[in-house]
């Protein structure tokens, strides 16, 4: 395939903004999953940085090729979602928003405190083994995956334990497996983006998961809405775009993504893009 | 030197409990985690910081207004995020995610006008001197912080237990219709429990960027984490159940750091949060589905 000059400069300028773009993308939609069946977690930041984290020292410590340390970067997170999720899920929806708040803040102070997480300084000189299209192509599938959950029995099944859990149960909706498979699947796809983004940027530090980005992750989903899962995709570009856009505002970044969690659920409770996927009769 | 530990894990845990005290009582009567509770904390230490370094306050004249200046924060940030979805009867993730939003803006807003850096409180606000006493040490600090949580407990109980606004505030904690059936104007009712909770909280930020003379805007986000596990581990909007479980994690937190590691003292109060969700998801003192403020 031959890229024109001029693409090929394009892509050079500015290939910090399109890992960022799509492993954002990936984020957001780790976000919508758990949405989607009515729970909130805040431990994407968390899964993203375990994934970070247990890939980097993969990749330095153990000198694994990036084929096997993908995959495997998912275990972490995942061992994390389930000792939370198991005893949380099965009580309200406050307590699994709570724990996973506290788990990322615990993990910021053990990477911080910790010398083999290489305390503040993070860990440096990954090999920068992440390809864009490995981001993009993750991105698509797991776009095209939940899309085709999303319109099959599994989606309608999501959809009424986020308007009434309690009627979804009496129709036999398996309520507490679903959260637990929501949440695993959010595990996953966090620790997955978290690996991708340490072997793009050759560094990764304890401040890159903590509290900001967890809340940051939750207003791309908002932003959007979580009618379909493109939808949380396009409020992660927009929340990322604008920031490059208007410069001059970069350090009112975080206060704008704040300001449009509030305001999107004070007064656009199905986000922006609103508009639900179809199905066919069952 | 064991003796020596468990009177500083007492202290420390001491702060924790009034810290959480407030939150555990919002979330009994309001029904709301608010997570912008932490920046109530925020918000008193640094309106101490204006009042002693600008305007020449001492700390017994800090502490009570800037308890109050945290408090009158706490009713406006009520009335301008929970207010409406209170009245709508939004489902309690709504308002956590709401709270959660406000506070992000919140911390970043006031870090970008009052800067990062750590300020301390003037050195010579309180005798630096300790106490001595068969052996163990306390600072004045540390006294000035029990006696503040024990009278503020006092007060908080005395006000539940003892009188009819407390009497109120229980009927709401325990249904709000009914409450508002009974006469009770809840929404009045509302503002003045987050302008008490408010008040403990910013009471806590004074007493405690006190004790480790460094406030900065970010301070009570690190004490959400023992905020949490205090009033989970004593069940949610338990009262006295808080009170025991701040003594405890503090008292369990300067052990871990003092024979343990003590870059683990957060990890160790995370998992005792898990345990108790694992084992005893209504907290340590809670029974099933019983609910309290």
């Amino acid at each position: 395939m031959i890229i024109p000059p001029w693409l090929d400069d394009f892509l050079w300028t500015y290939q910090n903004l399109i890992h960022a773009l799509g492993i954002n993308g990936l984020l957001a939609l780790s976000m919508y999953v758990v949405l989607a069946v009515g729970q909130l977690s805040l431990g994407q930041a968390a899964f993203m940085g375990l994934g970070a984290y247990s890939s980097a020292l993969m990749t330095l410590k153990l000198k694994l090729p990036f084929f096997m340390v993908l995959p495997a970067s998912c275990v972490v997170p995942v061992l994390f979602a389930l000792a939370i999720g198991v005893p949380t899920l099965r009580l309200s929806g406050v307590y699994l928003a709570i724990a996973t708040i506290g788990l990322g803040e615990v993990l910021r102070a053990v990477y911080l405190n910790v010398d083999y997480f290489g305390g503040a300084l993070g860990l440096s000189g990954i090999p920068e083994r992440a390809e864009t299209w490995m981001i993009y192509g993750l991105l698509f599938a797991a776009v095209a995956i939940l899309w085709l959950v999303g319109r099959s029995g599994v989606g309608r099944a999501m959809e009424a334990m986020r308007e009434d859990e309690t009627a979804a149960g009496v129709m036999g909706v398996n309520v507490g497996r679903y959260r637990m498979g929501a949440l695993l699947a959010s595990a996953v796809l966090a620790g997955l983006a978290g690996a991708l983004g340490a072997h793009v940027s050759s560094f990764i530090g304890p401040n890159e998961y903590g509290f900001e980005p967890a809340v940051t992750i939750l207003s791309y989903a908002l932003l959007g809405g979580i009618g379909t899962p493109l939808a949380p995709v396009l409020g992660a570009w927009i929340l990322t775009l604008l920031p490059e856009l208007l410069r001059g505002f970069s350090d009112l970044r975080l206060v704008f993504n704040g300001v449009i969690i509030v305001l999107a659920v004070l007064f656009l409770p199905n986000g922006l893009l609103s508009w639900r996927m179809k199905r066919r009769g069952a | 030197m064991f003796a020596q530990q468990l009177v500083n894990g007492v202290l420390l845990g001491a702060t924790y409990a009034l810290f959480a005290l407030g939150f555990t009582l919002m979330f009994g009567v309001l029904r709301v985690i608010n997570l912008t509770y932490g920046f109530y904390f925020s918000a008193g230490a640094f309106i101490a910081l204006f009042l002693t370094r600008q305007a020449g306050f001492g700390i017994w004249a800090a502490l009570p207004v800037a308890a109050m200046g945290a408090g009158a924060v706490a009713v406006a940030l009520d009335w301008l995020l929970l207010s409406r979805l209170r009245r709508v009867n939004a489902p309690e993730l709504s308002s956590l995610m709401v709270t959660l939003g406000g506070v992000l803006a919140l911390y970043s807003a006031a870090t970008s006008i009052l800067g990062p850096d750590i300020r301390r409180l003037p050195p010579d606000l309180v005798a630096s001197d300790a106490f001595v006493l068969a052996g163990l040490r306390v600072t004045t600090a540390q006294l000035l912080i029990l006696l503040a949580t024990a009278v503020m407990v006092g007060a908080l109980m005395a006000l539940m237990r003892g009188t009819r606004l407390g009497l109120a505030i229980r009927a709401m904690a325990e249904k709000p219709d009914a409450a508002g059936l009974m006469g009770i104007d809840t929404g009045r009712l509302a503002a003045l429990v987050s302008f008490i909770s408010g008040c403990l909280a910013g009471a806590g930020g004074v007493l405690i960027g006190l004790n480790f003379n460094a406030i900065h805007p970010y301070m009570g986000e690190a004490m959400m984490l023992r905020g949490f596990v205090v009033i989970i581990v004593g069940g949610l909007g338990d009262i006295r159940g808080a009170l025991i479980a701040g003594l405890l994690l503090g008292v369990i937190e300067v052990f871990t750091a003092g024979y343990v590691a003590s870059g683990l003292k957060e990890a160790v109060a995370f998992a005792i949060l898990v345990v108790v969700l694992w084992t005893r998801p209504s907290g340590l003192f809670g029974r099933a589905v019983v609910r309290r403020a």
